[in-house]
């Protein structure tokens, strides 16, 4: 179902204010989540920055943009914003807005032109890194540090201002959203599990595209930016690298851009564009959500130690058992899996294209394991949302009236059926996934034979992870 | 058409049956339990408390570095200790499950993460998801109609 059917909805997503307001003052929460880091309470559940960031933002993310909105937070993530104006010399429409404008529109688009300021140099992403190699590399980087950042607001701060400073640097250097595409850590997986989501943009008729010569969704025009994704929108068949920024609906001189509401994992099944890159990411994600439960839900205090010991031998040693255990350990026995069904099954396909094919089955299963991670320390931590409203640097103001909020943990009866249920229907996707892929090029019987091993790797990892949270 | 529908209705049955089953309780009688629990160093040691339904429980916490404070989830307790001294806490542990313990008083860096475990009798939230992990294993091995594809 197409939501553009709908007039209000259309003209919402069309229009440049909206996006803008929200991007401008998730700007403003970004900024001052630096500021606090910097200048606040050291006190992590004190300060704004630790608050909305690992908390808030978290919970937002992981419990409803990715699952439902897919790549819906990118549209308005605040990072890449500052660059990009910079980058198009305009913090809304291209300037060809402002020369079709007449009168008194003229003069308030005209307020918008940074066009001064720098001179982009636009060059294009080099081609040996047009894949999301680097991302996994970021998010590995972010990871290993993870019990630093999550914890020192001096720390968290830091990491956000680096994200703003190499999004512009990317932005001035390279032409559209290079940060966003290629580099940024939180990206890689929100488009990896934006494949989940039931919502996607895609093109109407393929053939209205095939006969539009200027290709504006691209290219651009008056009405709006080339996609700052670097995506072909008549090509798109997957959600992952599409930002829902909506610029294709603005350049699209023939209505042809539909919002469709779809069944969930609906990218899964889209066999042509599987790569080992994402397969990675599947992987890093997967055992990530398994480290973190271990090490920061667990009750063993040497670990969590040892992760936040940054430098000390216990750190070495947790950050190459990580490195380890993702990079090597889970995809090895992966293999090892499909080297079985292949076995079992008899089949001729290549053990290497199986491999990243059935990873895809791990997307569902990542996902879940991520939800039900965050469910254990979300809602328990979610009053020192309120406090750090009240009180965003920890200096004993009272804005709102709730800065004497104490702790109090909310739900927390409720979260482990929820995780339970949550792990479960991860495994379920997760294996009927595995066999829907199994079957694309075997035949029914052997299908079986062929996932059965992926669905028992499944079905082990859903066990250890409900044994690290509910047990 | 109609073996696959008893198959899923029994498979179904059986979902119902793992998932709300009533489960017999430990026979045991219910006992006075006292631990005394270290607090110290994002940590609590012993992390891990067992007790039986009904028991009646008694926490003594003692922090050894800075104040540290324990919740019990489900049963919403908690209390603080300071630096050097104990702090008391006793209740009946007449809810069955396994419980989180997190610390209640931010104690530095890691006070977030400060985690325990306090378990009451079987943990029967477990064993039925495991259980109901593995129906859903059988029912996608020998139920499911495998999906349309192509005979290579």
């Amino acid at each position: 179902m197409n939501i553009l059917r709908y007039p209000l909805i259309k003209s919402l997503l069309k229009n440049r204010w909206p996006q803008f307001t929200i991007m401008v003052v998730a700007l403003a929460g970004f900024l001052v989540a630096i500021l606090s880091g910097l200048f606040g309470t050291p006190v992590g559940s004190r300060n704004f920055g630790i608050v909305f960031v690992w908390i808030a933002w978290w919970a937002l993310l992981m419990l409803v943009a990715v699952p439902f909105l897919g790549r819906g937070w990118c549209s308005i993530c605040p990072i890449p914003a500052p660059g990009e104006w910079l980058q198009r010399g305009n913090l809304l429409g291209p300037d060809d807005i402002n020369h079709r404008d007449h009168g008194e529109n003229k003069k308030k688009n005209s307020v918008f032109s940074v066009r001064s300021v720098v001179k982009p140099h636009n060059r294009r992403w080099p081609n040996r890194f047009r894949n999301i190699w680097l991302q996994n590399g970021t998010f590995l980087l972010v990871a290993l540090f993870s019990t630093v950042i999550l914890t020192q607001p001096k720390v968290t701060a830091i990491v956000l201002a680096a994200f703003l400073f190499v999004a512009v640097g990317a932005s001035l250097v390279f032409e559209r959203r290079a940060f966003c595409r290629y580099l940024c850590p939180v990206g890689g997986f929100i488009g990896l599990y934006s494949q989940l989501a039931p919502v996607e943009v895609r093109v109407v008729d393929t053939a209205v595209c095939k006969a539009h010569t200027e290709k504006t969704c691209y290219t651009g025009s008056a009405d709006g930016y080339g996609c700052p994704w670097d995506v072909f929108p008549p090509g798109m068949v997957k959600n992952t690298y599409c930002g829902t920024c909506m610029e294709c609906l603005r350049t699209c001189p023939h209505d042809n851009i539909a919002i469709n509401i779809r069944s969930f994992g609906a990218d899964l099944s889209v066999e042509r564009v599987r790569k080992m890159d994402e397969a990675y990411k599947a992987f890093i994600m997967l055992g990530a959500a398994a480290v973190y439960s271990t090490v920061l839900l667990g009750p063993w205090g040497t670990l969590k130690l040892a992760a936040y010991s940054v430098g000390s031998l216990p750190w070495l040693a947790y950050a190459a058992s990580f490195l380890t255990l993702i990079l090597l350990a889970l995809p090895g026995l992966f293999w090892l899996m499909i080297w079985t069904g292949i076995q079992l099954s008899g089949s001729a396909l290549p053990t290497k294209k199986l491999f990243i094919a059935q990873s895809y089955a791990l997307v569902p299963l990542g996902l879940s394991a991520w939800v039900a991670f965050s469910l254990s320390f979300v809602f328990a931590n979610f009053s020192y949302v309120l406090a750090a409203l009240s009180d965003p640097f920890g200096w004993g103001w009272n804005l709102i009236g709730t800065a004497g909020i104490g702790w109090t943990p909310w739900l927390t009866s409720l979260t482990p059926f929820l995780q339970v249920g949550v792990l479960l229907g991860g495994f379920l996707w997760a294996a009927i996934t595995s066999r829907k892929i199994a079957s694309e090029n075997t035949i029914n019987t052997l299908a079986m034979k062929l996932s059965a091993p992926v669905i028992i790797f499944c079905l082990t990892f859903t066990l250890i992870l409900m044994g690290l949270l509910v047990a | 058409m109609k073996r696959i529908v008893v198959s899923w209705a029994v498979l179904g049955a059986a979902a119902l049956l793992v998932a709300f089953a009533p489960l017999p309780q430990s026979a045991r009688a219910p006992t006075e339990r006292l631990f005394r629990v270290e607090a110290g160093d994002f940590a609590y040691s012993p992390a891990v408390l067992h007790v039986n339904p009904g028991d009646e429980v008694t926490i003594q916490l003692v922090s050894t570095d800075v104040v540290h404070g324990l919740y019990v989830d489900g049963y919403d307790l908690r209390m603080s200790a300071d630096p050097g001294q104990s702090a008391t806490l006793t209740f009946t542990a007449d809810q069955p499950g396994s419980f989180r313990l997190r610390c209640s008083v931010t104690c530095g860096a890691l006070h977030p993460f400060m985690t325990g475990k306090l378990q009451v009798g079987s943990n029967f939230l477990l064993w039925r998801g495991v259980g109901l992990a593995f129906l859903a294993l059988f029912g996608l091995l020998f139920f499911r109609q495998p999906s349309p594809n192509t005979d290579h």
